[in-house]
């Protein structure tokens, strides 16, 4: 039997200890990926066998709060692909200004800097007082993060080209301050997002959006958990809802993609059709 | 026909690649029976010419290669800008947006580690001219887990940073210049006689290890 054979049976338990132990289930993230992070996390923590682990992950309440966090945040940048938001501004705000109330659900939000940047191009394009934009992650201390909007002042630069080249109809700079070193986004941005807790392998329909904006988390599941939350969004949709998803995700795969049509496909921005 | 021989090769290559991927290209034959996954560091802007450039030095298909897709013979494959490119063991492909690794998204280190623990000592790993260190450390798990690491030979690189990083690991089998790396490509794909390679000097021995390719 080859050695990688064997890992990836660990992995298999490990996983399983995971779900068995604390009900966090990676069980259907894309193994890849998941597998690229225990081995990381493996050399961090001396480099013992994968399957090591799994008593600790056990016993050891420290370990595993730390194992958890290892696994879970990805770092995204302000207006990631400013081609979308300019997409969102042309396409999409009209659609939302024709309701009198708008929900929005940006799910797996991780440190909420596109939840953030979502917000600004609401406010630019006057429609966010009418909006309740709901942040979600399963990890909390991704949304503590989040909810603090405090990032790197050496992303500024970044971060403003990448406004700029979203549409940005004002400076950058007027929806922050440097504070010791960092950057600290207006308060008032964070006046109608309410970051919450939610995880998209296990938990269902809390609501009825306007909008739901996902990028870039499908693609760490495999194909039959990218179904399960395709459908949850489905069911999350008023009709005529708006879905956008990252760059290289797609319906293409999936059981609703006939229930959608395409606004923008470049973009992957999808409006479900009326019945 | 599936020969128990090599099922995939992996390449990574960053500046100077435009020029040593056009040669690469042009050496392989037409049904080269191995897919070919590369990991390109290249300028945003550039990236849209690249298909087109290749694509008339290439007999093999070339695409981008997207999430959930199955890698199949007759493609060369290359990771989209700002995504790390995985595999899965079921064979089809896996996107991340992790942080960088060596400052790059895609990061060659990234797809060599992944497509070891896949396809073991089946997998090929090329690394060419290039300016960082990204995929010494690749090179390495190709190694350990079985697979040929094969290095574009400094001296003939335009970068010779990345190429020479690998060898300083000790992670090359063979060091060769890009006319005979497609040469012994195109051996193990079974266009050309193994009598007539071992006359020409190649070493066609595969590394031992106690791995056992059961």
């Amino acid at each position: 039997m080859k050695k990688t054979d064997i890992e990836n049976m660990e992995i298999t338990l490990l996983l399983e200890a995971m779900f068995m132990r604390f009900g966090y289930d990676f069980r259907h993230y894309s193994r890849a990926s998941i597998e690229r992070r225990v081995r990381q996390f493996q050399g961090k923590s001396g480099g013992s066998r994968i399957s090591e682990m799994i008593p600790k992950l056990f016993y050891d309440e420290s370990f595993f709060e730390v194992f958890v966090r290892e696994f879970s945040i990805t770092v995204t940048d302000m207006f990631r692909d400013p081609f979308v938001y300019l997409s969102i501004r042309k396409n999409v705000v009209p659609i939302l200004k024709t309701y009198p109330f708008v929900k929005i659900w940006h799910a797996g939000c991780a440190t909420g800097e596109e939840a953030y940047s979502l917000a600004i191009v609401l406010k630019e394009e006057g429609v966010y007082d009418r909006t309740t934009l709901f942040a979600t992650d399963f990890n909390d201390a991704a949304l503590d993060v989040a909810k603090k909007g405090i990032y790197a002042l050496d992303d500024a630069r970044k971060f403003t080209a990448n406004y700029q080249a979203a549409g940005g109809r004002s400076s950058f700079s007027e929806y922050y301050h440097a504070r010791y070193q960092a950057m600290a986004l207006n308060k008032a941005l964070a006046e109608n997002i309410t970051f919450a807790n939610h995880n998209l392998v296990t938990d269902s329909v809390f609501g009825e959006m306007h909008l739901i904006i996902c990028r870039n988390v499908l693609i760490y599941f495999d194909k039959a958990l990218q179904d399960r939350v395709l459908n949850l969004f489905c069911d999350s949709l008023v009709h005529g809802g708006i879905l956008c998803l990252g760059t290289k995700e797609s319906l293409k795969f999936s059981t609703v993609g006939n229930r959608f049509q395409t606004i923008d496909e470049d973009a992957r921005i999808y409006r479900k059709k009326a019945l | 026909m599936k020969k128990e021989g090599y099922q995939a090769i992996v390449i990574g290559v960053s500046a100077g690649g435009l020029a040593a991927l056009s040669k690469l290209f042009g050496c392989l034959p037409a049904g080269f029976e191995l897919p070919v996954i590369i990991v390109q560091h290249v300028h945003a802007k550039a990236i849209r010419q690249r298909f087109t450039h290749f694509n008339d030095k290439c007999p093999l298909t070339i695409k981008e290669a997207e999430d959930k897709e199955t890698i199949q013979p007759g493609f060369v494959y290359f990771a989209p800008p700002d995504y790390h490119l995985l595999v899965e063991r079921e064979e089809t492909f896996s996107l991340s947006i992790d942080a960088r690794v060596n400052y790059s998204r895609p990061s060659i280190d990234v797809l060599f580690e992944s497509a070891a623990f896949v396809w073991s000592s089946g997998l090929i790993g090329i690394l060419l001219t290039g300016a960082n260190n990204d995929g010494a450390k690749g090179m390495h798990w190709i190694k350990e887990y079985g697979g040929l690491t094969i290095v574009q030979d400094p001296l003939t690189a335009e970068y010779p940073v990345m190429p020479k990083a690998a060898i300083d690991a000790g992670a090359a089998d063979k060091i060769l210049p890009i006319e005979d790396i497609g040469e012994l490509l195109r051996a193990f794909s079974g266009s050309v006689d193994r009598g007539e390679l071992n006359l020409r000097g190649f070493d066609n021995e595969r590394p031992t290890k106690n791995i056992d390719r059961g």
